[in-house]
């Protein structure tokens, strides 16, 4: 495409460059440009008036001088190329390959930005993915197509829990099975952590990476999930195959998001961030999900750290107002030492009722799990009381539920980072658990599970 | 001139255009080489504003806008029950066969499909004198619902053309109707109306029969009426859109519009593989026969968000006026309100609360005054009730969108996290939640289901409150300092938590009718009566306590609703085993 080369700008601020009356260019088109000295870097149009076009450079307008620089636009919008080839590469926050391994060759060219699916192209994901880990098959079950982010803080082992799920979820081992795995201003060490774990356990050679670490540029970072997506939406909607797509860490993505925003000078809402922050989180998170009549699907865990483990803050509010759930991970939990450690009173599959129970998992997971949840909130209560009179002056029902809560904990949430337990013989201790309770308190399963599954201490 | 007007500006979802002189206020343009909608939202001298129904990217300056001619505006015809529109009114089949499974840009589909033939019965004859609202024809839209076919707002006279029983498509003339003047006009089975302008009617009136939900804790507790405005706010996930799915399955509206404003694509397919399943309780036909779906969904244009709200109303007012009651659920409002702000944001208005336009609480009220009990201009009863979900962030109610909502609704189900953690569904606080439909929609209950309802309610209403009171006690200093009687309040109270008001949507529990609710308060608060009486004459605690009918009490919704037999069975063993641990434990000349 001969385009033509615009040289100099008016005006330079923050991220963004301001050119003059400048004819043909359309909004969000990528920008290519070049500094002075000849190193090229890539933008796109935020806002477009015949007075003016602002240009927004994703890796930051330093070293940039108004009568140097040069600008080309693409006349397209940010793109990436898909082919097969792209399962096993590693590229950076903007697409561009990070493996010397040289470009994609033959590629589709897609725009990262998507397209809404129609909901009546939907397919209602209902297919259990078996994690092997108790507290999420099943209280938290994971469905093929689900969008679950996982609520961390700084700190807690977020990431060991992403790569158990990725290596063990049965998915695991479909030869069309991939990971999509989106680093967005992430430490060098968690890359590397989750590359060479994934590798280990025989994923390496179906994992796509995308890599825009604590030192790459800020600006990048409203491309990197997007670009993962693209990625992952060829995978599942085009080849055919089962995508779980890692994007961490998405508060990072909201940070970069806002410092945009702030540059521009746009009425902020909560805690500075965007009015639109909503919209632009559910522009990702949204793809995801099982297209009618294709053969694959995209599974969505995105990671979040919560500022000052704060669950009311605008990132995993509105990710929360988004997502199919939530896993949330406690740290009074992790400093007891139970792994994984997932607070299930706060976290949610919103997924799991349709994938559960009769024909799904076994005809008693809904019982149990609601049973289960009902008991350990109860289990709260009584280590309140405890706390205040005593733990020898609750009643006898309190001093069940103590006993409760705590072999909850240490036997069915606490496993082992590479034990892989059936849903099974999850459910059978999920039963084994409730049973330490009187029949009287057994409220959520129903009188005919009672006399199945608890037996003698069942009323007739 | 139209064909001079251009684009001069884009800026996200607002467009500023130039030479737009001969467009009018909210016309409906098309912007662009690609043809893409949207409306006029302001107009300075040559300028006009435009708020952009499909996303705007690789638009440029100088590409053209193209008026309409008219306002955004929403085809009403036989059709609509049992479809998927966007926000804009284009049903999604149309667009899935046009397009794919990803939803482009530009496309122009039909409303509704006018060759579709439909079942026609005419309800006039040639020369009968018609006024507006009366009777044409009826339309057999689905076996669930007759479409009828008014005379226009606009029209009257003699009837000169009347279409015959049989068979007739969508595009057809119904009537000719010669008006005073001696001019014809001709009725056609479908006609479109702007979403932004109320439907008129006759007459208000006031809502005294309640929208039956088979919900326990609110066709108990906190009932609305037909012709009511419920709001229903919560933090994420604590089960607005459960609650709504539950309302558009089991309530006894004729018509529902379901509106996905800003939420996810998901909710809405699991509606369209659901509902034609599932069965009206009522009529035995698949309750998506009468459903309509409005969905724009998160990642969807934030315009079309704002406009879907008035096509929902708009198709809800339509069915209004054939003399249906009709249900209309918004989930959520809160996503409306936020694209309110964008869109404000983006037109550099002043904002007023947290970045939300002073107007925001006049279009809350704009779209809840459009609900409500009325005669219709044909003479018929008609009601819309509206359910608005709120999302406040943070979960927290005193935000703008929740505040100045509770203005102007009059049922408000707060759902509650502490609730929901516990998975205690529906998470409906007792405590923080109120209708002003009770006493409305009490006589009703009385009539229909029981002299006591009212009474009932308002027993059990005290239970759980004086329970808050002394489970802050028991917080506090555990149970045991308790008097006997404040202990049998908590036991009943516990019995009403887990017996009456816990309800799952996913099982058989999922539709309570109000007759099987009532029998179950019933039996819980007859016995708290009757161990009352015990406790008061010094019969210890923790012999009814231990009673094993208790057990069966909390689960007497498993029982079938056409099982009242075993209710009662249930209530003569309770009354049973009360009697024994009395005469047993209470002297013969006990006051018990
Ligand atoms: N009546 C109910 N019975 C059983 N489960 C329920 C009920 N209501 C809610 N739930 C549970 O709570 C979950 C969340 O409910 P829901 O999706 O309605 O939340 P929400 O308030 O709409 O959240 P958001 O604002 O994020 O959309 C459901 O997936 C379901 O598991
Ligand atoms: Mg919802």
């Amino acid at each position: 495409m001969a385009r033509t080369e615009y040289v100099g700008v008016d005006t330079i601020a923050g991220p963004f460059l301001m050119l003059g009356d400048i004819r043909g260019v359309g909004y969000d088109e990528l920008v290519e440009i070049t500094s002075a000295d000849g190193i090229p870097r890539q933008g796109k149009v935020v806002l477009v008036d015949e007075g003016a076009t602002l240009v927004q450079v994703f890796s930051g307008t330093q070293g940039l001088t108004p009568s140097g620089t040069r600008i080309r636009f693409s006349g397209a919008p940010l793109e990436i190329a898909v082919a097969p080839s792209i399962i096993g590469r590693t590229f950076d926050g903007l697409g561009r390959p990070r493996d010397g391994c040289g470009p994609v060759l033959g590629g589709e060219r897609r725009n990262v930005n998507g397209a809404p699916i129609n909901p009546m192209a939907r397919l209602y994901p209902r297919d259990f993915i078996s994690t092997g880990i108790s507290v999420m098959d099943t209280l938290t079950t994971l469905i093929r197509g689900q969008k679950l982010p996982i609520f961390s803080g700084n700190g807690l082992p977020h990431n060991r829990l992403a790569v158990q799920i990725a290596t063990q979820s049965h998915l695991a081992g479909a030869e069309n099975f991939a990971v999509v795995f989106a680093g967005i201003g992430i430490r060098h060490d968690d890359a590397a952590f989750f590359t060479s774990r994934l590798q280990e356990s025989g994923q390496g050679n179906n994992l796509v990476l995308f890599l825009n670490t604590a030192d790459d540029p800020v600006i990048e970072r409203i491309a990197t999930p997007r670009l993962a997506l693209t990625a992952a939406e060829y995978l599942a909607f085009d080849l055919g195959m089962h995508v779980l797509v890692i994007l961490t860490d998405m508060t990072s993505y909201a940070e970069a998001l806002r410092e945009l925003s702030v540059a521009r000078g746009e009425v902020p809402s909560r805690k500075g961030y965007p009015a639109y922050l909503y919209s632009d989180l559910a522009s990702m998170y949204e793809r995801a999900g099982v297209i009618r009549g294709g053969q694959g699907s995209v599974t969505q865990l995105p990671i979040l750290t919560m500022p000052n483990d704060d669950i009311t803050h605008p990132i995993p509010d509105l990710t929360g107002f988004i997502t199919e759930g939530q896993i949330v991970l406690s740290r009074e939990l992790d400093a007891r030492g139970i792994y994984p450690p997932v607070d299930p009173l706060k976290s949610l599959s919103r997924l799991m009722k349709d994938g559960i129970g009769k024909g799904y998992t076994r005809d008693d997971h809904p019982g149990v799990s609601s049973q289960l949840f009902a008991a350990y909130s109860r289990t709260q209560d009584a280590r309140a009381l405890a706390g205040v009179v005593g733990e020898d002056e609750i009643n006898e029902t309190d001093t069940k539920y103590l006993a409760f809560g705590k072999a909850f904990e240490e036997h069915f949430i606490a496993q082992g980072i590479e034990e892989n337990r059936e849903i099974g013989q999850s459910l059978d201790m999920g039963w084994y658990l409730i049973s330490m309770l009187p029949a009287a308190e057994l409220t959520r399963v129903t009188m005919e599970e009672l006399r199945a599954h608890v037996g003698g201490d069942a009323p007739k | 001139m139209t064909a001079e007007s251009r684009v001069i500006s884009v800026n996200g979802p607002v467009v500023r255009a130039f030479g737009t002189r001969n467009m009018a206020m909210r016309e409906l343009v098309r912007v662009g080489d690609l043809g893409l909608l949207g409306e006029i939202v302001r107009m300075e001298g040559e300028e006009a504003l435009v708020q952009m129904y499909e996303d705007t990217q690789g638009l440029r300056v100088g590409e053209p806008v193209k008026g309409t001619g008219g306002p955004l505006s929403v085809l009403l015809g036989p059709g609509l029950a049992g479809s998927i529109i966007d926000g804009i009114g284009r049903p999604l089949s149309a667009l899935l066969k046009e397009e794919g499974a990803f939803i482009t840009r530009g496309v122009s589909v039909p409303q509704l499909d006018l060759s579709r033939s439909w079942e026609i019965r005419a309800e006039v004859s040639a020369g009968d004198v018609v006024t507006p609202g009366n009777l044409l024809a009826t339309v057999r839209e689905s076996p669930l619902l007759d479409h009828r076919i008014l005379v226009p707002f606009d029209v009257s006279g003699e009837v000169e053309y009347i279409v015959p029983s049989g068979f007739a498509k969508g595009s057809d003339i119904v009537a000719r109707v010669r008006g005073p003047m001696g001019r014809d006009q001709e009725i056609r089975m479908t006609a479109s109306w702007p979403v932004r302008m109320p439907r008129p009617y006759a007459e208000r009136l006031l809502p005294d029969e309640p929208l039956v939900t088979g919900q326990r804790v609110i066709d108990g507790l906190f009932p609305i009426a037909k012709g009511g405005v419920a709001a229903i706010p919560g933090g994420f996930g604590t089960g607005k859109t459960v609650t709504q799915h539950q309302l558009a399955k089991w309530s006894d509206a004729s018509v529902v519009v379901y509106i996905g404003c800003g939420e996810r694509g998901n909710e809405m397919t699991q509606v369209l593989e659901e509902f034609p399943s599932l069965e009206d309780p009522r009529t035995g036909r698949p309750l998506m026969e009468r459903t309509i779906l409005i969905a724009n969904t998160s990642n969807m244009p934030v315009a079309a968000r704002e406009a879907s709200i008035y096509t929902g109303i708009t198709i809800a007012e339509y069915y209004r006026d054939m003399g249906y009651d009709v249900a209309l659920m918004a989930d959520s409002t809160s996503r409306w309100a936020e694209a309110l702000r964008e869109i404000s944001g983006r037109l550099e208005e002043i904002p007023a609360e947290e970045g939300f336009p002073a107007y925001l609480p006049t279009r809350l009220a704009e779209f809840y005054e459009r609900a409500g009990r009325v005669v219709t201009i044909g003479g018929e009863h008609g009601s819309i009730s509206i359910i608005g979900a709120v999302s406040p962030p943070g979960g927290d109610f005193t935000e703008p969108v929740t505040r100045h909502t509770k203005r102007f609704i009059r049922c408000f189900w707060a759902l509650d996290r502490p609730l929901a953690n516990a998975r205690h569904f529906p998470a409906i606080s007792w405590t923080e939640s109120y209708s002003e439909y009770a006493g409305e929609v009490e006589p009703w209950f009385e009539a229909h289901v029981d002299a006591s309802w009212g009474r009932l309610r308002d027993e059990a209403r005290a239970i759980l409150a004086e329970d808050e009171k002394i489970r802050q006690i028991i917080r506090l200093v555990g149970e045991d300092v308790l008097p006997n009687d404040q202990r049998l309040v908590d036991l009943t109270a516990s019995l009403l938590r887990n017996g009456y008001l816990q309800q799952g949507a996913f099982g058989p529990d999922s539709f309570c009718p109000p007759e099987k609710g009532f029998a179950i308060l019933n039996l819980i608060l007859t016995f708290h009566r009757t161990a009352e009486k015990l406790v008061t004459a010094g019969c210890p605690l923790s012999l009814i306590r231990n009673m094993g009918e208790l057990v069966e009490l909390i689960h007497a919704r498993e029982i079938p609703a056409e099982r009242t037999d075993a209710t009662a069975d249930l209530g003569r063993r309770i009354g049973e085993t009360l009697s024994r641990i009395g005469s047993e434990r209470i002297a013969p000349e006990g006051r018990g």
